[in-house]
């Protein structure tokens, strides 16, 4: 997947976690939390889904990579390089 | 309802769930009945919480993206207003915490410092520990004003809403009734309680839950320090990895097969008898525009188990339905509902024989709604249907022991058991009412069965 693939594949879990949620105007370098108000059980949803769709493991230590949407495809990027775009 | 909320998070990451309800239907108490061509909702008269669409922050928000719903799949329709009524003073409130500010600075002008004071107080619902849970309120609340009417009417709404304990509150749990009620507020949808559970169970099903109705656990069974499974009452035998249970702390502990580790818990002891008129007109056309009436007839307010009669009717609360800002679309209800909750004994209602039972119905009816109309207009020559429920039914919705509404005294708040593998949730883990329960069962089931 490339960068945009893997944005994209973000945006999808974000509009299935908060369906209200006008994701148009998200700017990729602030912080969900500050955004969204993305708590940790939201997190864990992002992680968790990551993992059911694409296998992609993400260890608790590591959440942190996930604070916006620019980090979050900078730390995604080597992990699903190999992944094919379904 | 927690078990639903659990059931749904764990579904959604292709976990196998199998729900097990006693009961021939869904909610536990959060749940609804039909009698002579009538729905009737019981347990709770509003749902607490409320935040309007487009909220982010708060418990609304938060259940509504972990479960995965649109604000407007639940249809909540805000209330139109509230009042605490003592003889002396009388405190309206809305969901806009500015009303109940200025109400304080109308009735109680030199409190009003102290108010802004107990807000900065008050603890946020993520920063919940067990050791700051169980301060007193009454304690805390001392400290801050120097008006003890005020205090009672304060704590009036909030212990009616979520109070396990007996004339005193953890302070924790005040914090979490603070702001559900004063902070966020009161709604309903126009369908009631049944709207969102049908939601909830629509869900788990599509995820491929399993729910079983009238499957009645009979015992949890115990090897080497791990609960393995569960025998139903017909017999039948359930395996299980891990088990989260929303039956109460001690009911849970007392369903374990290794019993000689039972742990003695407090069961609480407050339990309520609830009354539905229905009337003939809206309750606004006799002038009665209030949400929720909580009423107290002395300066004092008494929050304990009757002590020399089936019920203390000295407070009440009146809940009508109809007075909800439903949408133009919807309407309004199509006939008028008063509802009137008060005290009540579960031991000594559940010891009368069939005949006084039913007799003794009627009577509290009479007395309670008397009690009741000192604070609104009588409405009692428009009834045309009443029922009555008693400790008795909460206890066969429940099976809390005591019929006790708001479960034992002393909560878990971290939902773990003298077994790794069973999980409280629900009522006995610390959040009570419609959004609590399920923040509850989805917040166990993260914490304890989700994370990698």
């Amino acid at each position: 997947m490339t960068e945009a693939e893997i944005r994209d594949e973000i945006l999808d879990i974000l509009s299935e976690i908060a369906p209200d949620e006008d994701l148009s105007e998200l700017d990729d370098n602030k912080s969900f939390r500050e955004q969204m108000e993305l708590d940790s059980m939201d997190f864990l949803d992002i992680v968790m889904e990551l993992r059911k769709r694409h296998r992609v493991q993400i260890p608790e230590g590591e959440y942190g990579n996930l604070a916006s949407m620019a980090s979050t495809v900078a730390y995604l990027e080597p992990k699903m390089r190999e992944i094919v775009k379904a | 309802m927690s078990g639903l909320a659990a059931g749904i998070r764990l579904a959604l990451y292709d976990q196998r769930v199998c729900i097990l309800e006693k009961h021939y239907t869904i909610g536990g108490l959060n749940s609804f009945y039909r009698a002579a061509g009538r729905n009737f909702d019981v347990g709770l008269h509003a749902l607490t919480n409320y935040t309007e669409k487009g909220a982010k922050r708060g418990p609304l928000a938060k259940l509504l993206r972990q479960l995965r719903f649109r604000w407007d799949d639940f249809q909540l329709a805000p209330q139109i207003g509230s009042t605490i009524a003592f003889p002396d003073a009388t405190l309206k409130f809305n969901n806009d915490i500015n009303f109940l500010r200025s109400e304080i600075a109308r009735q109680f002008p030199n409190q009003k410092d102290q108010f802004e004071m107990l807000m900065s107080r008050l603890i946020d619902y993520d920063d919940l520990k067990q050791e700051d849970f169980e301060i007193s309120t009454r304690e805390v609340l001392a400290q801050i004003f120097t008006e003890p009417l005020l205090i009672e009417m304060l704590l009036c709404p909030l212990m009616w809403y979520g109070n396990a304990r007996e004339n005193d509150m953890d302070f924790g749990q005040f914090c979490i009734m603070f702001r559900s009620i004063f902070l966020e507020g009161f709604a309903r949808p126009y369908k009631g309680v049944r709207l969102i559970l049908k939601h909830l169970v629509r869900r788990f099903r599509s995820l491929g839950g399993e729910l079983r109705l009238r499957s009645g656990v009979e015992k949890i069974h115990v090897e080497d320090g791990r609960a393995v499974g569960v025998v139903l009452e017909n017999g039948e035998q359930i395996q299980a990895n891990r088990i989260l249970s929303s039956v109460g702390a001690i009911e849970t502990m007392r369903l374990c097969d290794d019993t000689t580790r039972l742990e003695v818990a407090h069961a609480g002891q407050l339990s309520f008898i609830e009354s539905i008129s229905v009337l003939n007109c809206q309750p606004r056309e006799i002038d009665f525009d209030r949400t929720i009436v909580f009423f107290n007839d002395s300066d004092k307010f008494h929050w304990k188990k009757p002590q020399h009669d089936l019920c203390d009717i000295r407070t009440g609360v009146i809940c009508s339905p109809n007075n909800y800002a439903y949408s133009p679309k919807e309407g309004n209800l199509e006939e008028g509902f008063i509802r009137l909750t008060t005290l009540a004994d579960h031991d000594a209602w559940s010891q009368l024989p069939e005949a006084r039972y039913q007799a003794e119905k009627m009577r509290w009816y009479d007395e309670s709604v008397a009690s009741a109309v000192r604070f609104m207009p009588d409405f009692r020559r428009h009834v045309v249907q009443t029922d009555v429920f008693t400790p008795k039914t909460i206890r066969r919705f429940t099976f809390h022991d005591n019929g006790a509404v708001y479960g034992a005294t002393k909560k878990q708040l971290d939902g773990t058991t003298h077994l790794s593998n069973l999980f409280l949730c629900g009522t006995d883990q610390g959040f009570v009412g419609i959004v609590g329960a399920i923040v509850s069962g989805l917040s166990m089931a993260n914490q304890h069965c989700l994370r990698p």
